[in-house]
This record gives C-alpha cells, sequence and structure tokens, in this order.
C-alpha cells in the first residue's frame, strides 16, 4: 500500500508515515495534532471537516491523504498570522457568530473560501456558499452577518 | 497568617426537617479547600433549603441518580480569592454552547468588580466543583445565577472588613471597585491581591447578602461576548476529541443488529490477532481499542457477532401504539367541568396532533476519553450535561466507589439535552480497563443517529368549545407520551381537563431543549388559531380576548408590533401566523410570515418576529443569539426533522437522509427583548424554541387553507390534508 511521507499543512512541510489511503481528517487530527477541524459526520455532510486545499474549501473527511500529498493545505490553526487573526475569525468574534462553536472551524474554512472566490457576496451568494456547512445551534444568521462584515474588512485592507 | 471563619447559616427547622447538617458541611470542605488550594479567600455558597427540596426532588430528569458525591449537595459554588487578585469560581454548571459560561463570569464581576478577564471559572469537573445535578431546564441562570451572585457579593463583603481592619477605619468610608478597595476619603486602595495574601479565609454563606440590583448593572446586563471565544475561531479549543492522552487508544464498539437486541455468540479471534488490537467482550457488550482510529474501525468489523432481536413497533404504526399504550393519569390540571363548558359553546371541536421522535444531532458527537491510574481511580472526560451524574454511572458500572471517578467535561460541542447519560463513557473506560492504557471513544454520526436518546414522539387529542364572541369555554387536552412541560397555559378558560399520560415509548427515549413544550404549544397553538378561524376572528384580537396575565400580553404586543401584524395581507401562497407560549419563567410570542405552494410542494418560512421576557437580561446579545438559534433549530422539528425506524432499527441515521436546518432555510429573524430589571432572570435557553412551530403552521393555513397537525409539517413537502375536521357550530 502507497505510504505518504510528507504533508504540506500551514506553510510548513511536515513529515510523516501514513497508508495514502487514510482520511486527511484523521491524519490531521490523530497524526499531526492539528485539531481545529472536526469530526461531524464523516460523509462529507457537515462541513465540520473543511480545509483548504489549494484555496478551495475541501471537506478533509472525505479527502484520502493520498490525493493532496503535494498540495498545500491551510487548516484553521494555520489562518492566525503573526498572532493576527484572519479578518473573518475577527468578524466572527465581533458578531459573536457561534454558540457550541464546533461547527466554527469549518464555517471560517468555508467562508474564507467563500471570500477569496467571491470578495463581496451578496446574501444568496453566502447562503450558496455556505450551504453545505451544518450549525445545529442556529448560528446561520450571525455567519452570515460575520462573513459580510469580513469583505468589509478585507475591502477595507484590514489584512 | 489570619484565620476568619464566619458561619451565616439562618437556623430554622425546615432545614433541620431536611438536612440538619451545615456544621458538619463546614468541616469537611474547609479541610478540602485548605488542602487544595492553600492560600486566598474563599467563599462558599450553601445551598438555601429550597433549593435542596429541588435538588433532591428533580433527581431524575433523564438517566440515574448522580449519587452520592465527595463533596455535600448543599454546597452550590465556591470561589477563590488568590494573592494576584485572579478569582476563580467553581461550579458544577457546564458550558454547551449557551454562554453560560460568559453570564456567569458577568454577574461575578458584577458584584466583585473584577474585570471578567480576571475571573475564571472551573466548571463540571466532579474534583473540583461542588455536587450539581445537571444543565438542564433553563436552570443554570435562575438557580447558579443567584448563588455565585451572592457569593461574589460576600466575597466583596470580606474584602472591605480585610482592608478596613488593616488601614484601621471605619468600613463605611471604603468601597470596592476595579479589582481594588479604595478609602474614599484618603484615595488610599489595596488591591484585592494583596488583601488575599497569605490569608486563609473561608465564609460560609446561605443568605441573601446585598447585593447590586439589575438596573444599577454594568458588567451583568452588557452584551459581553463569549470570555474565550478566541480560543474557538483559532481551533485551540479542545473539545473532548480532541484529547490526546500518553499512549492513548481508539476505541470502537460492536453495536447490536438492533434495539434490544442480546448476544447469541461472537467470534473476535480474528480481530484478536491483529496486533496491538484488544478486544473485550462483557456481556452484551463488545468493543476493540487499538492504536490508530481506522484500525478499531476494521478490528471491530472482524468480530463476528450474532444477535438476537426482538419485534418491535415501528414509526408507521407509532401513534396508535403511543395511545393504546397510555396509561391513565390524573390530570396535571382541572378546572371546572368540561360538560359545562361545552355546554356552554356554541362553536366545538375535536383535533388530533402527532408528534414524531427527533435526534438532537449535537455536531459534537458523544465521545469520552477514559484513563485508569495506578491506584484505579478513573478519570474521564466527556461531552455531557451531567458530570456527577456520569460519574455516578461510571461508579455504578465498574463496582467502585465515586471518590474513584473523576469526570471532567471540556466545553462540549452542545447538548440540547441529548447529553445527560455517559454512554461513550462507560464503553471508553471499559476499554482502557482491558488494554491498560487510556483510550478515546467517539461515536460516529451513525451512531449519534442510532444509539443516542430521542426526543419523546406524542399524540395530543384536544376537544374544546367556544363562544361566538370568542371566549374559550371549554379546554381538554391529552398528552400521550411527549411529555408534561408546558402543557398548561395561560389561557384563562374557566372549564379545563388537562393531562399526560405516561405509555411505552419504542425507541430510547429522553431529555431534549424545551422538552415537551415545544410538542404541547404546537398542538395548543394551532388549535387555539383553529378556534379564532371559526369564530371569524383575528389570531391577535382572539387570544388578547382569553388573556389576562400582563406579562404575556406584553410580549404579544411587543411582538405583533415589531411584526406590524395587520399590515401585511394575507394571500393565496403567502401569509402570517401567530403564536404565544409560557415556559421556565420565560414568556413568548412570535408572528411568522411565510411562502407555502401547494402545487410545488414547497414552503418556506421567510421572516420571523420573537418577542421574549425572561426577568431581567444579563446579556442581551447572548439572549438574542440564544433565541435566534431557538428558532433555526425550532425550524427543524417543525417543517421536517423526523426519526424514521422500523423492528428496532433507525432508517434515517446520516444527514444526508435526515435534514436539518441549513443556511437556505434561515428566514429573516428579528427579535424584540423584553427586559425586565424588576424581575429575577429566568433562563432562556429553551423557551424561545416553541413558538415557531405553531406560528408557521398557522401561517400556512392562512396561505393554503391547508391545517396540519403533524410535527414535523412538511417532510415531504406540503401536501393538501382532508383529515382535519375544523371547529363547528352546534347552535
Amino acid at each position: 500500500m502507497a505510504r505518504i511521507t510528507e504533508l504540506h499543512v500551514n506553510g510548513a512541510t511536515r513529515r510523516l508515515d501514513v497508508d495514502s489511503e487514510r482520511s486527511l481528517l484523521s491524519v490531521l487530527r490523530d497524526d499531526l495534532d492539528l485539531t481545529g477541524s472536526k469530526y461531524g459526520c464523516g460523509e462529507g455532510q457537515c462541513g465540520a471537516c473543511t480545509v483548504l486545499i489549494n484555496g478551495q474549501a475541501t471537506r478533509s473527511c472525505i479527502t484520502q491523504v493520498g490525493d493532496i500529498a503535494t498540495k498545500p493545505i491551510v487548516t484553521i490553526e494555520g489562518l492566525e498570522k503573526n498572532g493576527k487573526l484572519h479578518p473573518l475569525q475577527e468578524a466572527f468574534l465581533e458578531a459573536d457568530a457561534m454558540q457550541c462553536a464546533y461547527c466554527t472551524s469549518g464555517m471560517i474554512m468555508s467562508g474564507v473560501s467563500l471570500l477569496t472566490k467571491n470578495p463581496n457576496p451578496n446574501l444568496q451568494e453566502i447562503i450558496a456558499g455556505m450551504q453545505g456547512n451544518i450549525c445545529r445551534c442556529g448560528t446561520h444568521p450571525r455567519i452570515v452577518a460575520a462573513i459580510t462584515m469580513a469583505a468589509q474588512k478585507i475591502k477595507g485592507g484590514a489584512k | 497568617m489570619s484565620e476568619m471563619i464566619e458561619l451565616e447559616i439562618p437556623i430554622e427547622p425546615e432545614r433541620y426537617e431536611l438536612q440538619a447538617l451545615p456544621t458538619y458541611i463546614f468541616k469537611v470542605d474547609r479541610r478540602n479547600f485548605l488542602k487544595i488550594f492553600g492560600t486566598g479567600i474563599f467563599v462558599v455558597s450553601v445551598l438555601d433549603h429550597t433549593a435542596i427540596g429541588q435538588d433532591r426532588a428533580g433527581q431524575g430528569e433523564s438517566g440515574r441518580r448522580g449519587g452520592r458525591a465527595a463533596l455535600p449537595k448543599e454546597i452550590g459554588a465556591w470561589l477563590r480569592i488568590d494573592e494576584n487578585g485572579d478569582v476563580t469560581v467553581f461550579t458544577g454548571k457546564v458550558e454547551i454552547g449557551q454562554d453560560i459560561r460568559t453570564t456567569l463570569t458577568q454577574i461575578v464581576s458584577e458584584e466583585l468588580t473584577v474585570p471578567v478577564k480576571s475571573i475564571q471559572l472551573v466548571m463540571g469537573d466532579t474534583d473540583l466543583t461542588p455536587f450539581d445535578q445537571g444543565t438542564f431546564g433553563s436552570q443554570s441562570t435562575p438557580q447558579m445565577g443567584p448563588q455565585l451572585r451572592r457569593a461574589a457579593a460576600a466575597a466583596r463583603e470580606v474584602l472591605i472588613e480585610q482592608a478596613a481592619d488593616e488601614w484601621k477605619v471605619s468600613r463605611d468610608s471604603l468601597s470596592a471597585a476595579d479589582g481594588r478597595i479604595i478609602n474614599t476619603l484618603t484615595k488610599k486602595t489595596v488591591t484585592f491581591g494583596q488583601l488575599a495574601k497569605g490569608q486563609k479565609i473561608v465564609k460560609l454563606i446561605s443568605d441573601s447578602a446585598p447585593t447590586v440590583p439589575a438596573d444599577k448593572w454594568k458588567t451583568a446586563g452588557a452584551s459581553i461576548p463569549k470570555i474565550n471565544g478566541r480560543d474557538f475561531v483559532t481551533g485551540k479549543h479542545q473539545y473532548t476529541p480532541d484529547i490526546k492522552r500518553p499512549g492513548m487508544l481508539y476505541g470502537k464498539v460492536v453495536r447490536p443488529s438492533a434495539f434490544n437486541a442480546t448476544l447469541v455468540s461472537a467470534d473476535a479471534s480474528k480481530a484478536k490477532a491483529v496486533s496491538g488490537v484488544t478486544v473485550v467482550q462483557d456481556g452484551n457488550f463488545i468493543g476493540v481499542a487499538a492504536p490508530r482510529q481506522d484500525l478499531a474501525a476494521s478490528a471491530a468489523e472482524m468480530v463476528k457477532a450474532e444477535w438476537n432481536a426482538p419485534q418491535q413497533p415501528s414509526s408507521k404504526d407509532l401513534f396508535s401504539y403511543l395511545k393504546s399504550k397510555g396509561a391513565q393519569a390524573t390530570p396535571a390540571y382541572s378546572s371546572g367541568s368540561m360538560t359545562d363548558g361545552l355546554a356552554a359553546a356554541d362553536i366545538k371541536g375535536e383535533a388530533t396532533f402527532t408528534i414524531a421522535y427527533i435526534a438532537h444531532a449535537p455536531l459534537e458527537p458523544r465521545s469520552a476519553v477514559a484513563e485508569w491510574d495506578a491506584d484505579g481511580k478513573l478519570t474521564v472526560w466527556t461531552g455531557s450535561q451531567r458530570p456527577f451524574g456520569v460519574r455516578g454511572e461510571l461508579a455504578q458500572a465498574f463496582h467502585i466507589p465515586e471518590e474513584k471517578v473523576r469526570v471532567i467535561i471540556p466545553d462540549t460541542g452542545s447538548g440540547y439535552g441529548g447529553k445527560h447519560t455517559g454512554d461513550a463513557a462507560i464503553e471508553a473506560a471499559r476499554l482502557a480497563k482491558a488494554a491498560g492504557k487510556p483510550v478515546k471513544v467517539t461515536w460516529t454520526r451513525e451512531e449519534e443517529f442510532t444509539w443516542a436518546y430521542f426526543r419523546p414522539g406524542g399524540v395530543i387529542d384536544i376537544t374544546s368549545g367556544v363562544k361566538k364572541d370568542g371566549t374559550i369555554t371549554a379546554w381538554e387536552f391529552h398528552n400521550y407520551n411527549s411529555g408534561p412541560s408546558g402543557i398548561t397555559s395561560k389561557y384563562e378558560i374557566p372549564n379545563q381537563k388537562i393531562v399526560f399520560h405516561q405509555s411505552d415509548s419504542p425507541l430510547r427515549q429522553g431529555s431534549y431543549r424545551g422538552l415537551a413544550a415545544t410538542a404541547n404549544h404546537f398542538a395548543r397553538e394551532a388549535y387555539i388559531d383553529e378556534l379564532a378561524h371559526a369564530v371569524n376572528m383575528d389570531a391577535l384580537e382572539f387570544r388578547m380576548k382569553n388573556l389576562k396575565d400582563p406579562r404575556q400580553i406584553a410580549v404579544l404586543e411587543a411582538a405583533a408590533t415589531k411584526f406590524g401584524w395587520g399590515k401585511i395581507k394575507n394571500e393565496r401562497g403567502h401569509a402570517c401566523g401567530l403564536a404565544i407560549g409560557f415556559e421556565k419563567g420565560g414568556y413568548l410570542a412570535v408572528c411568522a410570515e411565510v411562502t407555502a405552494d401547494v402545487s410545488t410542494g414547497k414552503v418556506k418560512v421567510v421572516r420571523a418576529v420573537q418577542s421574549f421576557e425572561c426577568g431581567a437580561i444579563v446579556n442581551p446579545d447572548h439572549l438574542k443569539n440564544q433565541m435566534e438559534g431557538a428558532i433555526m433549530m425550532g425550524l427543524g422539528g417543525a417543517l421536517f426533522e423526523a426519526i424514521n425506524f422500523e423492528n428496532g432499527k433507525i432508517l434515517n441515521n446520516h444527514f444526508s437522509q435526515y435534514r436539518v436546518p441549513r443556511f437556505n432555510d434561515m428566514p429573516q429573524i428579528e427579535i424584540v427583548l423584553v427586559d425586565r430589571k424588576d424581575l429575577p432572570s429566568a433562563g432562556a435557553g429553551e423557551t424561545p424554541l416553541m413558538g415557531i412551530a405553531p406560528a408557521v403552521a398557522n401561517a400556512i393555513f392562512n396561505a393554503t387553507g391547508i391545517r396540519l397537525r403533524s410535527l414535523p409539517m412538511v417532510p415531504n413537502g406540503l401536501k393538501p390534508n382532508t383529515d382535519t375536521k375544523p371547529p363547528v357550530a352546534i347552535r
């Protein structure tokens, strides 16, 4: 069985030795101790495990490490730069866009991906972009507000 | 080093009748506190006799008794001020997304005058925090809030006394502000940390120390953001599934073929042959532990188990089953005579409502990490709403004293009443015991949808009569199985009979956010709407006519005004509905606007305005957050969530088959907070969930003429409903 010996995570090359068929989520969490990405369903239905691969929101629970081993991976832990939060992380805090916050990492990663593709999304575009992420506490209106707020921040040069 | 001991426990006969132990408690606690924490100022909140009574009486919301506690149950909470001036608060309550950590911090901050950043809450750790029955029933704000408020107020008074002694001045010239005591005459200050340094002061309080009235609140009453929010947006916070212990293995349980199945035989030889895998078979339990999660899963699959499952009811027969098994019961409430009430009516009617089982589906599935030490002490980290209850379950399961079990609850990825039991904790502990290493068990989503318990399904029968002028004369209400919460209302009806009938649940059922109040509000408010329609009265006017409670009327007016009730014209396919509610000390009103099209089957809630009054508001933004979330969550159970089952198996145990609310289900939500600073704060986690379903049901009727009497209402889209007969004129 093919082995994967390095991954490019959050700007660093991480050495490891794992079976290429393992899920990216389990490798991130159990082998690299990056537990910010969450298991919610294991079937790509809830979005709690979302990471960026080549900047694109990807469900890590249904992604095999063998398929993305050469590509840059960004997890929630990699968004903060030199102690400065990503504008969407700041916006989540300002909008208090969470309750239990178990979905928050995945929401932020999906939101970052959305804002990269569409820096000024309207309500319908935010809904379409975030539809695959479940928040069971029902903070959807605040998450929408946070994404809108982050778009303003990014436009204003906060990044 | 000084040592000051104070006893402020009022002695009244009731206390002796209930529990004559205050002195004994004091000795035990003082020893424990000083042993564990050394110096500082400690204030211990002793529960008054009413609270103790509630504690004892209310043991069984779900799951078993909490069992005996290491710290006596008469201690509610305690706090410590250390030599750095930092405040540590110990409470058995847990944070599950309701933001109670923030609320309680604000309350302590207000009374102690220390910034919120200097306060740390230790929550739900059975070795460190006092016994607590559990975090449910919207009780944390009304019960734990006042305890911490008076503990913090008493601590402030101790600090003032200390400063007065030190400076040899009258305490009248001293006040507390920003973590310091200030002599208002000399402007001299001393920090709390300086006053606490080298001290061993323990103060027990049980009466009401003077606390800051709500209209003078500065920190309490303010929209303080989530206290540890940064840890959540960075992924730093460790929920139970994120915890890793040295040498830890991953556990996986071999599940039975169906509910209530018994193990006939099992062949685990293949699994046992895998290097590093531990297999445990103990009674009906079979599980494996392995160095990796995927290895554990594949080892569990290698176990060939044969199960024997009995024939069991299926969801298609659920409602006739529940009703046939319903026990006779004395009414929860009765007044006047139904015969007289119906005789006085011009119009009468009967209706049956049904409620499906639904799943909590917390995004963090049940999970636990268990570790046994060399002395046989078990430590378990788990996401639960009942740390002491889980400790009791573990002690019972392993035949060990509770002192040998420590349960720690990390801030948890929600519960909604679904995490009252210690299933994953017991599984992890059993595997850890066999493996001799720490074990983590995290349920898959499929396991979560199958082996957790459910919100009870139910049947509700209503018989009612109303006069042409809109006066309700008779109201008979029978709830089979779903539960008695919120079964009575604020309507002034002279003749009532309200009964809850326990039944035999085909599925494992238990607590749920709002419990049966959601079902009872749905049936009641939908039928009230039918009565209003039968007498040609506006829904708002009809309710006002039958209400007297000023708080209920105030929230209804607040929602109706904000919504513009009566200004939006109902038309085919687009209309409004409203509903009210009262439960757990909170008053609710909701107006909903929907589009509904029977030709396409599509229903969309486009706007919801919800008002709520729960006494003095501690954190307006977090209350708003709870209310918005309750509407979103409530929409699931209202429109499409239902557990389908057949002969002991769940048929829809994936998110792809069990639809939960998503972004495109989101209406425009507007919240109206009615702040009553003159009233004690009630909890708000649950009641805001109860009004959206009937408000939407009534709006759907106004848009289409279709009465929907089942939760969920449109699991397969909107369909004509020919089963409902409206109330009819009898003269």
